[in-house]
C-alpha cells in the first residue's frame, strides 16, 4: 500500500502520456482527451515534444478540469509511462498520492517506484506480441490498448472513444474494427487483471457547453480567410508552419470558385523568410491583403523588409508563432521572448503594432482583424501568438462573425477621386492622424502614381534627402503611431472583489494560468486587480492602471521582462512600481506558478512585524 | 548630375502611338546617373519599347532593388507605379505585386551586385517559379555606388579601377537563367539599341519568366583598361546571335535571321559597336542548345547577345497556381468571406 493517501478525484486531475517521438502515440492520446470532453468534460491537452522526428522523449498532458482552468497546472496525478528513457524522472514527477500505469512485461525491481504512488502494471509489449505479428501494429495498437486499459480505470466512456475511432478513421473503414478490438483487449484486461476503477474519476456532466476545441495556428488561419488574405507567403518553421499549412487547407475548403475551381487565393512557399516577408510587402503594396507565418528567427531575418514596410507605410501582417529563443533556443518550446525585437523591428527609429492573442477564439478574430489594422495604419502588424496557443489544441468559445462587416482597406484614393481632382500626396497628412492616402498601382492613367522606396521622400514622395521633409516625415509616423492607440483592441480590466493597491499586467497564453492563480491568489488573502493586454502600441489605460496602484505586477514568459521594458518604455512608468514574474523554462506558465510568486511577495508587503516584549 | 524635374513642355509635332501617346509620356525625371552610363541607355530603350508597344504607361509596375541600375525606373514611365525594395530583393517584392494582380505588366530592374550577389537566391526562385515579367539585369560588373568594388559577374583575371585582379570565376546570368527554367532568356549590350528595344518588348510580351541580361559599362569604375565589361572590351568581343522583329500583335515570336551581315550601332557617346553577322542556324527552342552555345563560346572570350532561348508554350506562376482571372486584388468581402453561416458548420465540426 503507498504510504500517502492515494489520490481521490473526479473530473479534476491530469494525466501525462511519456512516450518516443515517432511512436505513434499522439493520435491515441489526442482521443483520450476527445473522448472525455464528449463526457462534457473540459479538458486542456499539452503536447510537449522534442526538435526531431524520432527517438527523443514526447510527452502528451491532458489536465481534466471541471471548473474550467485550461492553463497548465503543473505536476501529473496520473502517469502513463511508456518511454523507459525517461521513466525514472516520469515516476519523481507523480503527485504524491497519485497513480503510474506502466509496460511490466518486463518487470523492474520495486527499488524504481516510489512508496508514495500507486504503481498500476499492464503487460502492453506481451499482450501485444501475443494479438499481432506486424512490427508497426504492435507499436501503434500499444497505445490503443493502454487507452483501453483507462477506460476502465478512470471510467472514460468507452462507446466515445469507439465514435472517435470511427470518425477517425472514415474513409479507412477497414482501420476501424482492428482499432476498436485493441481498445476493449485493454479494457478488458483492466476489467480482468487490475483494482478499477482508481481514485481519478471521470462522470459525465454539461460543463462543455458550446464550446469548440481547436488549435491556435488553424484558428488564425481561418481568421485570415475571413479577414480577406489573398497571398500568404511564408517559410517552413517550428511552431508556426502549422498556421501556413491550415490557411491552405482553409483556402481549399472556403476560397475556391465553384464555376471554375480556381483559387481565390495564392499561396507560395518562399525559399527563405526574407523573401516570404518580400512577398507579402509587393502583394500588400499592389492592394492584396497578404500575410506571413514564422517565428524568432524568421522575424530576425525579415529586419530588413519590416523597416522598409515600415517607412513605405505598407500594410503588412506578420504571425509570428513565438518559441524559446535566443538562436534556435528551444525549437518546439514555448515562450513570449519576441516582444522586443517585433516592437522595434529593424534599425533607425521603428514602431510596430502588435497584437496578442490569449487563445484560439481571440486568434481567429485577431487574425482577421489584423488585415483591416494593416490597412487603415498602412503599417506591419504583428499578430503575438506562441507555441502554447498555436500548437496544441484548446477549449474556447466558438468563433463569431458578423455578416454584415466589410473589410476596412483604410484611407485608399479610387480613379474616381482622382479624377475628381483630390490633391493626392502619397505622405501628405490630410486628415490629422499621421495616416496619408495611397493608391493601387494601375489606378489612373496620369494621377495618382508614386514612387515607393525606403530613402527618404517628401510629402509627395519625391525622393529628398533634405533634413526638414525627413523630420516632417518622422514625425507624422509617430501621429500614426499615436492613432493606433486607439485603434488597436484595448486592454481588458478584471477589479478583485475589495479595492486593491496592487495589480498585474499580462497577455496572451498566460491569460488562462492567470485565470486560475488569482483565484488562488485570493484565498491567500490578497485582492489583485487584473489587466490583459491585448494591443500595442499601449492604450492609455495603461498609464492610469500604473497609477492607480501602488505597484503592479508583470507577468511574462521570457528571462528579461521585456513586456515590462516596454511598459517603462513607451508609458514613461517609473520601473519600481513594476514587479517582474517571469517564467521561461520553455514549457507553459502554470497557476501554481504565478501564485506563489505574487502570492509570496504580497505576504512580505503585507506582513505585519512580531510585537516586541521586553 | 542634379536632381531636376524634367520640363513638361514637349513639341507638339512629336509622333503619337495608337494610344496617342507620344514618346514623353514614356519618359520619368531626369536621370541622377553618371553621364553617359549605360544605364541611361536602357533607359532609353525601355521607354522606345514600351512606346512601340503602346503600353498604357500605368499598367506596369517597375520594380527594383539597390544601387545604380535600381535607381533608373525613375527614369521611365514617370505615371507608373514604382517601387525601389530594398537590396537584392526585387525578385520577391515583385513576386507579391504580381500574384496581387496579374493585369499589370511588370517590369523587375536590378544591377549584377543587386542580382548575381545578394540577391542570387531571389533571382533564382523567382524564375524557376515562372513569375510573369520582365527581369533586366543592368550589369557592368561593378559596385557603382560604393566606388568600384568587383561584383559577382566580374570577370576572372579582370582588373578594377585601383588595380586589383579579379581572382574569383564570375556568375554567367544567363546560363543560370536557362538552368533555372526561365522560359526568355536574352542578353544584350546597353549601346546596341537596335537589338535591345524589340529584344525588350518581345520580353514584355512574352508569358512568363523572362530574363534579360544587358551589359553596361560603368562609365565611373569599370571603362578602364584591363577591365572586361568596359566599352572597348565588349565591342571586340561581343558575338550577337540574331537579330528579332518583334511583332506587335503579341502572336508568338519569330525570328528573322539574316546571316552574312555586319550591324555597326552607334552608341550614345558617339562610339560605334561592331555586332557579329547573325548565326542563321542558331535554334532559340533549344534550352540545352542555348546553354551549350553560350558556354561554348564563353570558353573562347566572347560575349554571346541576342535572344538565346524563348519556350513556345510558355505558362507563369498564376497557371501553376490556378488562380481565378479577376486580380486578387480586386476581389471583396464577398467574394473572400466564407460568412457566418460556414462559420457555424465549422464550430460544429470543432467539438
Amino acid at each position: 500500500m503507498p504510504t500517502a493517501t492515494p489520490l481521490s478525484r473526479v473530473n479534476d486531475f491530469v494525466v501525462r502520456f511519456a512516450n518516443v517521438n515517432g511512436s505513434g502515440s499522439a493520435s491515441a492520446n489526442e482521443m483520450f482527451a476527445r473522448a472525455i470532453l464528449r463526457m462534457g468534460i473540459p479538458v486542456a491537452p499539452r503536447n510537449i515534444f522534442p526538435s526531431n522526428i524520432q527517438g527523443l522523449p514526447t510527452w502528451y498532458e491532458v489536465r481534466v478540469t471541471e471548473d474550467g482552468h485550461l492553463g497548465a497546472r503543473g505536476g501529473t496525478d496520473l502517469m502513463v509511462a511508456m518511454n523507459p528513457q525517461t521513466f525514472d524522472k516520469d515516476i519523481a514527477s507523480i503527485e504524491p498520492g497519485g497513480y503510474l500505469l506502466y509496460d511490466s512485461t518486463k518487470p523492474y525491481p520495486p527499488s524504481k517506484f516510489r512508496d508514495d504512488i500507486t504503481v498500476i502494471g499492464v503487460p502492453l509489449t506481451a499482450i501485444c506480441n501475443r494479438e499481432y505479428t506486424d512490427p508497426r501494429q504492435r507499436q501503434l495498437f500499444k497505445n490503443i490498448i493502454y487507452i483501453g486499459v483507462l477506460t476502465a480505470l478512470l471510467e472514460l466512456d468507452v462507446a466515445a472513444v469507439e465514435q472517435l475511432i470511427a470518425e477517425q478513421y472514415k474513409g479507412k473503414d477497414k482501420l476501424i474494427g482492428p482499432n476498436v478490438k485493441a481498445l476493449h483487449i485493454g479494457r478488458d484486461y483492466a476489467i480482468l487483471n487490475l483494482a478499477h476503477p482508481i481514485g481519478l474519476r471521470l462522470r459525465k456532466t454539461d460543463k462543455v457547453g458550446d464550446k469548440i476545441f481547436v488549435e491556435g495556428n488553424s484558428a488564425a488561419a481561418l481568421g485570415a480567410v475571413y479577414g480577406g488574405a489573398t497571398v500568404c507567403a511564408w517559410y517552413p518553421i517550428t511552431p508556426s508552419s502549422s498556421l501556413a499549412d491550415a490557411f491552405t487547407k482553409w483556402c481549399a475548403k472556403y476560397r475556391v470558385d465553384p464555376e471554375t475551381r480556381r483559387a481565390k487565393y495564392a499561396i507560395v512557399q518562399a525559399e527563405d523568410e526574407l523573401a516570404s516577408i518580400g512577398m507579402v510587402i509587393g502583394a500588400a503594396w499592389n492592394g492584396a491583403r497578404s500575410f506571413t507565418a514564422t517565428s524568432g528567427p524568421g522575424i530576425s531575418l525579415m529586419q530588413e523588409f519590416i523597416g522598409l514596410a515600415y517607412f513605405a507605410e505598407i500594410p503588412a501582417v506578420i504571425f509570428n508563432v513565438q518559441r524559446a529563443g535566443p538562436s534556435t533556443g528551444m525549437p518546439t518550446r514555448t515562450q513570449q521572448c519576441d516582444l522586443i525585437s517585433c516592437a522595434y523591428a529593424s534599425h533607425g527609429d521603428t514602431k510596430h503594432v502588435m497584437i496578442f492573442p490569449e487563445n484560439p477564439a481571440e486568434a481567429f478574430e485577431m487574425g482577421a482583424m489584423a488585415f483591416d489594422l494593416a490597412d487603415r495604419l498602412q503599417t506591419p502588424v504583428f499578430v503575438m501568438l506562441d507555441l502554447e496557443i498555436g500548437m496544441n489544441h484548446h477549449l474556447c468559445r466558438p468563433f463569431q462573425w458578423d455578416d454584415s462587416r466589410t473589410y476596412d482597406r483604410g484611407k485608399v484614393m479610387t480613379y474616381e477621386e482622382l479624377e475628381a481632382g483630390k490633391d493626392f500626396g502619397r505622405y501628405l497628412d490630410v486628415d490629422g492622424d499621421g495616416i496619408p492616402y495611397r493608391t493601387y498601382p494601375g489606378t489612373h492613367p496620369t494621377k495618382g502614381s508614386f514612387f515607393t522606396r525606403g530613402t527618404s521622400r517628401d510629402r509627395y514622395a519625391k525622393y529628398t534627402e533634405e533634413g526638414g521633409p525627413y523630420v516632417d516625415n518622422m514625425q507624422r509616423l509617430l501621429r500614426k503611431f499615436e492613432t493606433a492607440k486607439d485603434i488597436v483592441p484595448k486592454p481588458l480590466i478584471a477589479n478583485a472583489a475589495k479595492p486593491s493597491k496592487y495589480g498585474v499586467i499580462y497577455f496572451g497564453s498566460t491569460a488562462p494560468a492567470m485565470d486560475e492563480a488569482i483565484h488562488m491568489i485570493e484565498a491567500r488573502g490578497h485582492g489583485l486587480d487584473r489587466m490583459r493586454l491585448r494591443g500595442f502600441p499601449f492604450h492609455s489605460s495603461v498609464n492610469s492602471f500604473v497609477a492607480d496602484h501602488d505597484f503592479v505586477f508583470v507577468v511574462e514568459q521570457n528571462r528579461d521582462a521585456q513586456l515590462r521594458s516596454l511598459i517603462v518604455n513607451e508609458c514613461g512608468i517609473d520601473p519600481v512600481r513594476l514587479v517582474p514574474i517571469l517564467h521561461f523554462d520553455g514549457t507553459p506558465i502554470t497557476a501554481r506558478y504565478i501564485a506563489k510568486a505574487i502570492g509570496d511577495h504580497l505576504d512580505q508587503m503585507t506582513m505585519k512585524p512580531a510585537k516586541v516584549t521586553s | 548630375m542634379t536632381y531636376l524635374a524634367k520640363p513638361k513642355f514637349h513639341h507638339p509635332g512629336l509622333p503619337k502611338n495608337e494610344l496617342g501617346y507620344t514618346h514623353r509620356d514614356y519618359e520619368g525625371t531626369v536621370s541622377t546617373l553618371c553621364a553617359g552610363c549605360g544605364h541611361d541607355s536602357i533607359t532609353g530603350a525601355i521607354i522606345q519599347a514600351c512606346f512601340e508597344l503602346a503600353i498604357e504607361p500605368h499598367r506596369v509596375a517597375k520594380i527594383s532593388g539597390i544601387g545604380c541600375s535600381s535607381k533608373t525606373p525613375t527614369y521611365f514611365l514617370g505615371n507608373s507605379h514604382g517601387f525601389n525594395s530594398v537590396h537584392g530583393r526585387m525578385p520577391s517584392v515583385l513576386t507579391g505585386a504580381n500574384l496581387a494582380n496579374r493585369d499589370l505588366i511588370y517590369l523587375g530592374v536590378s544591377g549584377d551586385g543587386d542580382s548575381a550577389s545578394i540577391g542570387l537566391g531571389q533571382f533564382a526562385h523567382c524564375l524557376r517559379r515562372g513569375v510573369n515579367m520582365t527581369y533586366i539585369v543592368e550589369n557592368n560588373g561593378v559596385y557603382g555606388l560604393t566606388k568600384g568594388q568587383f561584383s559577382a559577374t566580374a570577370d576572372r583575371g579582370s582588373k578594377s579601377k585601383r588595380g586589383v585582379i579579379n581572382t574569383d570565376n564570375s556568375i554567367d546570368m544567363v546560363a543560370m537563367a536557362l538552368q533555372l527554367g526561365a522560359t526568355f532568356v536574352a542578353r544584350s549590350f546597353s549601346g546596341d539599341k537596335q537589338q535591345l528595344v524589340p529584344i525588350i518588348k518581345a520580353a514584355i510580351a512574352h508569358k512568363g519568366a523572362a530574363f534579360l541580361d544587358v551589359i553596361s559599362p560603368c562609365v565611373a569604375f569599370n571603362n578602364h583598361a584591363g577591365s572586361t565589361k568596359s566599352f572597348d572590351f565588349v565591342r571586340e568581343h561581343n558575338e550577337a546571335v540574331n537579330r528579332l522583329d518583334f511583332i506587335s500583335t503579341r502572336m508568338p515570336i519569330e525570328l528573322q535571321q539574316e546571316p552574312g551581315t555586319v550591324e555597326i550601332v552607334e552608341q550614345h557617346d558617339g562610339s560605334k559597336v561592331a555586332l557579329r553577322k547573325l548565326d542563321a542556324d542558331y535554334e532559340v527552342h533549344d534550352r540545352a542548345a542555348a546553354l551549350g552555345f553560350l558556354q561554348h563560346h564563353a570558353a573562347k572570350g566572347q560575349i554571346v547577345t541576342g535572344l538565346l532561348f524563348v519556350e513556345k508554350e510558355s505558362e507563369d506562376l498564376h497557371a501553376h497556381l490556378h488562380t481565378v482571372d479577376k486580380p486578387l486584388n480586386a476581389l471583396g468581402t464577398k467574394d473572400l468571406c466564407p460568412g457566418s453561416a460556414a462559420l457555424d458548420a465549422f464550430n460544429a465540426s470543432m467539438r
